[in-house]
Parts: C-alpha cells; sequence; structure tokens
C-alpha cells in the first residue's frame, strides 16, 4: 500500500507540473503565427492612413491613398495582379483537374508522381529563372530552331520575358503550381477513397474521365480548396516570381510596393502602405469572386452529373493531357538543365544549342562569394524548421494526450499567413520594428520563416502522426512507459520518415522565401535567395545559373536525406522501410 | 463475485464503473475478478467492449468521461497514468514495435533489473524462440510474433491482464495453442484476467464466468 500511495502522490504532482508546457504550446503556436501577421497588420494600416511615428507623422488621414491612386501606373498594376493570379491559379487547377481525370492509373501518371517531389522541392524563383532561359529571345527554344526554322542568326528583338501581359510570369507560376495542387489532390483522393467510386461510377457505363469528374472531383475538391486559395493569393501577390518573368513599366502591385518599402525615401512608405491595403483587398475580392465561381460551378457542374450523360468524348482530350503535363514537367526540368548548362558555359554564340566549351570559370569565380549566403541560408532554415517541428509535435501529442483538437478555427489559423498576402503586411512588421527600435537582422529574419514554414510542416505532419496506431501507446504505457518515453522510445522513431520529410518540406520553404528575408532582415541578411533574385535585373546568366543550382541544391538535399536516411537506419527493419 | 466493501482485497475491482459521452452512459460494469481468474465479457462490435478497456488501461479518449473506481490488489488507481497501473494487455494484432528488434521488444517492458540479456534470453527459450534476440520483428511468422507479445508484456510483471479480442487474428490450430498458453500463464502467475470477445469459443475455454455486454447493465 504504502508503495502504491507513493507512486499516485508524485504521479498527482507530475500531472500537475510537466504537461502544463504541452497544454500551452497549441496556444503558443497560434501566437507565433498570428503574431506576426497581425502585427504585421498594424503596422500596414497605420501608415496607409497616414500614421507613421518614426517620421513624426501622427495626423490621421487619406493622402496615402490619393497618392497612390495618383500613381500612373496604378490601375494597370492592378490588373496584371488580378490577371496573373486568376489566370495561374485557373490555369493551374484546369491542367491538375485534366491530368488526374485523363491520366490517373496510367504509366506517365505514374511517371508523374516520382517527379512530383523533385519538381515540388526546386525554388520558385530557380524553376522562374530556368523557364527564362527557356523562353527567351536567346533561350534554348529559339536556338533550337534558329537559324534552320527562323532565319535568326541573333536574338529575334522580341519581348517574350517580362511581357506587358504578364504571360510568361503566368506560366512561371503554372509550372509551380501545379505540381503542388497535384500532390494535395493526390493526398484528398486517398482519403475520399477514390478507387472504389471510380469502379462503381465505371461500372455503371463512364469513361475513366467522366467517371473522375463527377464521383470524384467535388469530394478532391473540397479537399483542396484551401490549398487552392492559397495558389490564388500567392500568385496575385508573389514578388521574387514577378521580379524574374514579370512586366517592368509598371510591375504588378506587389513589386512596385516592395520598390516603395525599399526606397530611401521613407514618405514613399505611406504608399508603399496604402497599396498594401489595396493588395490585400483585391486579394479578399478574388477570394470571394472565386467562391462564388466555385458556387455556379457546383451547380452547373450538378445539372451535368444528373444529366446521366456519360461524355464518352473526353477521352479525346488524353493526348491534350500528356502533352500539357510534358510541357509543364519539363519546362522545369529543361529550365534546370539549363541553369546548369549555363553555369558551366564557356563562350555561346546565339544560334548554338550548346556552349563551344565547358568550364568551372564560372564556379569558381562565385564559389567563394556564394558561402556566406550559402551559410546565412541553411542556418536559418535549418532553425526555423527546429522551431516549426517542435511545435508541430508538440501540438499534434497535446492534441493525443489532452484531447485539445485543433477546430476549423485552428484549422484557419494555419492558413492565415498563407492567404494573407505576404506584401500586406511583411512591410507592416519591418515598419513596427523600425518604430519600435528593434533591430532588423538574423533572428527576426527566423522568426518571420517560422511564420511560413510551420503550415506546411503542420500539414505535413499531422496526418501520420494521428494515423499512427494509438495501440502501440496503449501496450508502451502498460509496460511502465510514461507518455514521454512512449514519445520517444516509440512514436517519433517510428515515424522518423514523415517526421524528414516534413522537416525537408519546412527545409524548402525557408530556402524559397524572398520577401520575408529581404524586408525583415533590413537588406542586411543574405541569403541565396535574395542574392539570386538581386541577379535578376542584371543578366550575367553564369551567375544566375551557379546561384540558382546552389539554391534548388540547398532545398533538394533535405529532401534526399529524408528519403536515404530511414533505409540507413531501419536498413534492418522490414515493416519501417518498405511503406 | 461483487464486492465493493473490502478495499484490500486481491485481484482487479471494477466498482461501479460508468463511461459516458456527454449526458449518454455508454457503458457500465461493477465486477470482481480474483487473482488467476478469467472474466469475459462478451458483445458485438460498438458495444463499447475497448472502451472499457481503455479506461482500465488508463487510455481513455478524453471525449469520454469515467465513474466509478478501479481497484488493483486494494490499490484505488482510476486517477493513475497508464504506466503507472501495472496492467497489461494485448491485443488482436502483436503491435511489436517495428523499430525495435525481437529482444529490444522484450527489453521494453522488462523493469530494470541486473542480467537483462539473459533473462530475455531465457525467455525467448521459453516460448521456443532461442536466439531470436536480434530479429527483425517484421520477418516472424504470425504465431511467433503473438508469442513474443505476450512474452514482452509477461516480463513487465503485470499485476492484472486485459485481452481484447487476442486471439481473433489467428488460424484455428495457432487459436487454440496460444488461448492455452495464455490463460495458462495467467493462472501460472496468479493474475486477474479480462477478456473481451465476439467469440463464444474463446470465452468458454477460459473457464471462468462470461458476461453477455447487454447484460452488463442489470449486474449494477
Amino acid at each position: 500500500m504504502g508503495r502504491a500511495e507513493n507512486i499516485s502522490a508524485t504521479g498527482r504532482k507530475h500531472t500537475a507540473r510537466r504537461p502544463v508546457v504541452l497544454r500551452l504550446l497549441p496556444l503558443l503556436t497560434v501566437l507565433v503565427l498570428a503574431g506576426p501577421v497581425l502585427a504585421g497588420f498594424v503596422g500596414t494600416v497605420a501608415p496607409a492612413f497616414g500614421i507613421m511615428p518614426a517620421l513624426g507623422l501622427y495626423e490621421p488621414g487619406l493622402n496615402a491613398f490619393r497618392d497612390l491612386f495618383a500613381w500612373p501606373g496604378f490601375n494597370s498594376a492592378l490588373r496584371l495582379s488580378l490577371s496573373s493570379g486568376l489566370g495561374a491559379t485557373l490555369l493551374s487547377l484546369a491542367l491538375v483537374t485534366l491530368i488526374l481525370a485523363s491520366l490517373q492509373d496510367t504509366k506517365v501518371f505514374t511517371l508523374l508522381r516520382r517527379l512530383l517531389s523533385p519538381l515540388l522541392s526546386v525554388p520558385h524563383a530557380a524553376a522562374a529563372f530556368g523557364l527564362a532561359f527557356l523562353i527567351a529571345p536567346s533561350g534554348w527554344i529559339v536556338r533550337a530552331v534558329s537559324p534552320a526554322l527562323t532565319g535568326w542568326d541573333r536574338p529575334p528583338d522580341l519581348l517574350i520575358l517580362q511581357d506587358p501581359m504578364g504571360l510568361s510570369l503566368i506560366a512561371g507560376l503554372v509550372v509551380k503550381e501545379v505540381p503542388f495542387l497535384l500532390l494535395m489532390a493526390m493526398a484528398a483522393m486517398g482519403q475520399v477513397q477514390s478507387r472504389r467510386s471510380l469502379v462503381i461510377a465505371r461500372s455503371l457505363g463512364y469513361g475513366r474521365e467522366a467517371a473522375w469528374l463527377k464521383a470524384i472531383f467535388p469530394r478532391v475538391y473540397a479537399q483542396i480548396r484551401l490549398p487552392v486559395y492559397v495558389v490564388l493569393a500567392y500568385s496575385m501577390s508573389v514578388v521574387d516570381v514577378a521580379v524574374i518573368l514579370g512586366p517592368n513599366t509598371p510591375p504588378p502591385l506587389s513589386v512596385q510596393i516592395v520598390r516603395w518599402t525599399s526606397d530611401p525615401d521613407l514618405t514613399l512608405r505611406l504608399r508603399a502602405a496604402a497599396g498594401a491595403l489595396v493588395q490585400l483587398g483585391l486579394v479578399l475580392a478574388s477570394l470571394v469572386a472565386w467562391r462564388g465561381g466555385e458556387i455556379v460551378t457546383a451547380k452547373l457542374g450538378m445539372r451535368w452529373t444528373e444529366s446521366g450523360q456519360r461524355a464518352p468524348a473526353l477521352r479525346a482530350l488524353r493526348p491534350l493531357a500528356i502533352l500539357l503535363a510534358g510541357i509543364s514537367v519539363l519546362a522545369v526540368l529543361l529550365g534546370l538543365a539549363g541553369l546548369i548548362t549555363w553555369s558551366f558555359a564557356g563562350l555561346w554564340r546565339f544560334p548554338d544549342l550548346l556552349p563551344q566549351e565547358f568550364s568551372l570559370r564560372s564556379w569558381l569565380r562565385f564559389g567563394p562569394t556564394l558561402a556566406q549566403p550559402l551559410q546565412e541560408t541553411v542556418v536559418i532554415a535549418a532553425v526555423s524548421t527546429l522551431i516549426a517541428l517542435v511545435l508541430t509535435i508538440g501540438c499534434l501529442e497535446a492534441e493525443h494526450r489532452h484531447g485539445l483538437r485543433m477546430g476549423r478555427g485552428g484549422f484557419w489559423i494555419l492558413y492565415l499567413p498563407l492567404l494573407i498576402p505576404q506584401v500586406a503586411f511583411l512591410p507592416g512588421v519591418q515598419t513596427l520594428m523600425i518604430s519600435l527600435g528593434l533591430t532588423s537582422g538574423r533572428a527576426a529574419v527566423i522568426a518571420v520563416h517560422v511564420v511560413f514554414v510551420l503550415p506546411y510542416v503542420f500539414l505535413s505532419l499531422a496526418d501520420p502522426f494521428r494515423a499512427w496506431d494509438k495501440r502501440y501507446a496503449t501496450i508502451g504505457g502498460a509496460l511502465g512507459a510514461g507518455a514521454d518515453r512512449v514519445l520517444w522510445t516509440l512514436r517519433l522513431p517510428m515515424l522518423l520518415a514523415p517526421v524528414l520529410t516534413a522537416a525537408a518540406v519546412g527545409f524548402a520553404v525557408s530556402v524559397g522565401q524572398y520577401l520575408p528575408t529581404l524586408l525583415v532582415g533590413g537588406g542586411r541578411v543574405m541569403t541565396l535567395t535574395t542574392e539570386a533574385v538581386a541577379l535578376a535585373s542584371g543578366g550575367d546568366r553564369r551567375a544566375i545559373g551557379v546561384y540558382a543550382l546552389v539554391q534548388t541544391g540547398a532545398a533538394l538535399v533535405p529532401f534526399a536525406l529524408a528519403l536515404f536516411l530511414p533505409r540507413l537506419i531501419w536498413f534492418n527493419r522490414k515493416a519501417l522501410y518498405n511503406d | 463475485m461483487t464486492d465493493t466493501s473490502s478495499s484490500r482485497q486481491q485481484g482487479l475491482s471494477l466498482q461501479n464503473l460508468r463511461i459516458s459521452r456527454g449526458t449518454s452512459t455508454l457503458t457500465e460494469i461493477d465486477a470482481h475478478i480474483d487473482p488467476g481468474e478469467v472474466l469475459s465479457l462478451m458483445g458485438p462490435s460498438g458495444s463499447g467492449k475497448s472502451t472499457l478497456l481503455a479506461a482500465i488501461t488508463g487510455t481513455l479518449d478524453p471525449a469520454f468521461t469515467c465513474s466509478g473506481l478501479i481497484r488493483l490488489d486494494g490499490r484505488d488507481i482510476t486517477a493513475a497514468r497508464p504506466e503507472q497501473r501495472n496492467i497489461g494487455i494485448l491485443f488482436q494484432d502483436d503491435l511489436l514495435f517495428p523499430h525495435l528488434s525481437v529482444g529490444a521488444n522484450l527489453a521494453f517492458g522488462l523493469r530494470p533489473t541486473k542480467h537483462r540479456a539473459a533473462r530475455i534470453s531465457v525467455a525467448l527459450a521459453d516460448i521456443g524462440l532461442d536466439g531470436f534476440d536480434n530479429r527483425d520483428p517484421a520477418t516472424l511468422s504470425g504465431g511467433q510474433k503473438a508469442r513474443v507479445a505476450l512474452m514482452r508484456m509477461l516480463l513487465s510483471e503485470p499485476a492484472a491482464l486485459l485481452l481484447d479480442e487476442p486471439f481473433s487474428g489467428l488460424d484455428a490450430t495457432l487459436r487454440a495453442q496460444m488461448r492455452t498458453l495464455v490463460f495458462a500463464r495467467a493462472r501460472e502467475q496468479g493474475l486477474p484476467v479480462l477478456l473481451v470477445t465476439h467469440d463464444l469459443e474463446d470465452a468458454q475455454a477460459s473457464g471462468g464466468k462470461i458476461i453477455q455486454m447487454q447484460d452488463v447493465h442489470s449486474l449494477t
């Protein structure tokens, strides 16, 4: 009896003290996510309405908006944001739908699925540079057909890159958003048990395409709705891809806002803040409009579904699906090949398909200057990923132990930083930091990176973590292991592969961040991404090749490790490396 | 059998144990199991059998509430954490930890003692798996896995044993063997056993009292 009483007495003490930290983790996570977004929002609203203590401005007014509307490029900047955002999202979603409806369960699809991870991990900026090297007037496509078909023996004077309509910008966004939406849709298909529904639908006389569109698409779309919104918000307000591929005079609104924010003339920050609020309003309005479009599409789709039409003609779309999927994959892969070729290129005259010689000159020249940004990139990515992992695992474990389940609200908070345009709150974070006298630097950059890394880490780890068979925990407890020992010696080791994958996703997200590093780092934190994007205006292709490749490597290597390490560590454990 | 008056009694007592979700009662039981005795709970899936076992192991989903008392050898363990309860459990699946070797699986449950390696070797020989220390559990046959799971549980020296359909995944021959093995070991060590099953044969083989889950209410 004495022993028993002791145990339960210490037990009570333990339950009173230790899990408190764990119980508070979900709240802390919400603060880490929403804090910078809301603070940045305040830091944007105030100057937009004329209040900026750092400049001695305390009188609220609408001058910043008047100033903004008077800017001659305003209308076209707005139009560009809308057309590139809606265009890229519609095209990406259409292409993903076409691929899934026409190609699921085919060999082409298996190949696509294999290519998905590498495609996803290529940072936006590197993919954009690669695409630029393909489609530029002096790029590979023109070289391939010149002078044979075109008669050109010097690069044609065509404005393909940075075209005023923003078409190359849309293309650059689509090639990166298609893999993202495809991954999300494939995960959703697993959840809705699409295979069984397809078998039923096809036995009722529907072809592959109509069966998928009618029986699967509505359920899959319901699951990927938020990711689609993320793509829309991102495409409307992206900065790095727009700097590389988008038009210049005027640029899309987001790029112009960053220009004003970075201007030495601090009064332009008022105009930038007003622009940021307009950008936010534009994104929110577009999301509402998109939601309206969803409702109309659902109505029409329902009518089509109820009509009972088997729509066998849809079969004809398959070659188109293969063609478009091929183009979007090749755009990234050939783009990477282009980056590699330029980085090793010696003399490379125009219509030649390849350089006359390959050399290490560019690597030797830019290598030493790369060391510093590479180190900065790795430190920021590693620390922000680690913080995100700790918070994510803490939240999921709190959910497991205390039933602190994240509701609908928690889900939206997770998506908040991805739905609010970066340009709408990051300048505010910067303004607020100036006002409060905080020094910008690496620590601040890491804190802001966590805001964007955490949602992806969480979304990546949550499903496998929750799917872990809780009876292992029961067995562990019955064998005398406390909750902590169960976590560290059973759950996490068994979840090694998904934990590493989530870490790799987080790392890649951090590596790819441009605006948070640029704005919150106050220009003093230089990562591979900020350096690579800064090269865009210079047009030194060899330098761009080297920087973009190292940037891609920094994002890709962790993925390779996440694949390889579990096999190495669990090489002797069949049940763990086989799935 | 039912005895709520003595609190120092040996065995596993479930005193007015009631599990509810919100305002609706999911299941109720009032029973006592003496050392070496088996109580079988029978009922269709969804009758709250597994939830009851979760309450006894201390792993009840926070969405449920549990009232009443659970006593093990007189000790009130109703609010104790799972690892303090000293209650072993076997499930339908072996649930060997896939990242640990067979020997490490056994070591996981073995309390800190001297001569651990030797004790594990002896335990393995005891279940006919001599020299299996370093094997990957995934390479074992179904019967071997079931025996390792049983031995893992026994090595942790539990004071009571819960069985959650533990024989359902095995084929007929293996099933009879495992049943005999488990009940014999439990009797040998004087463990009170609570068996949850939908198979009458399992319940009858235990040689103990059988409660139909829908009858549980009438017991209170």
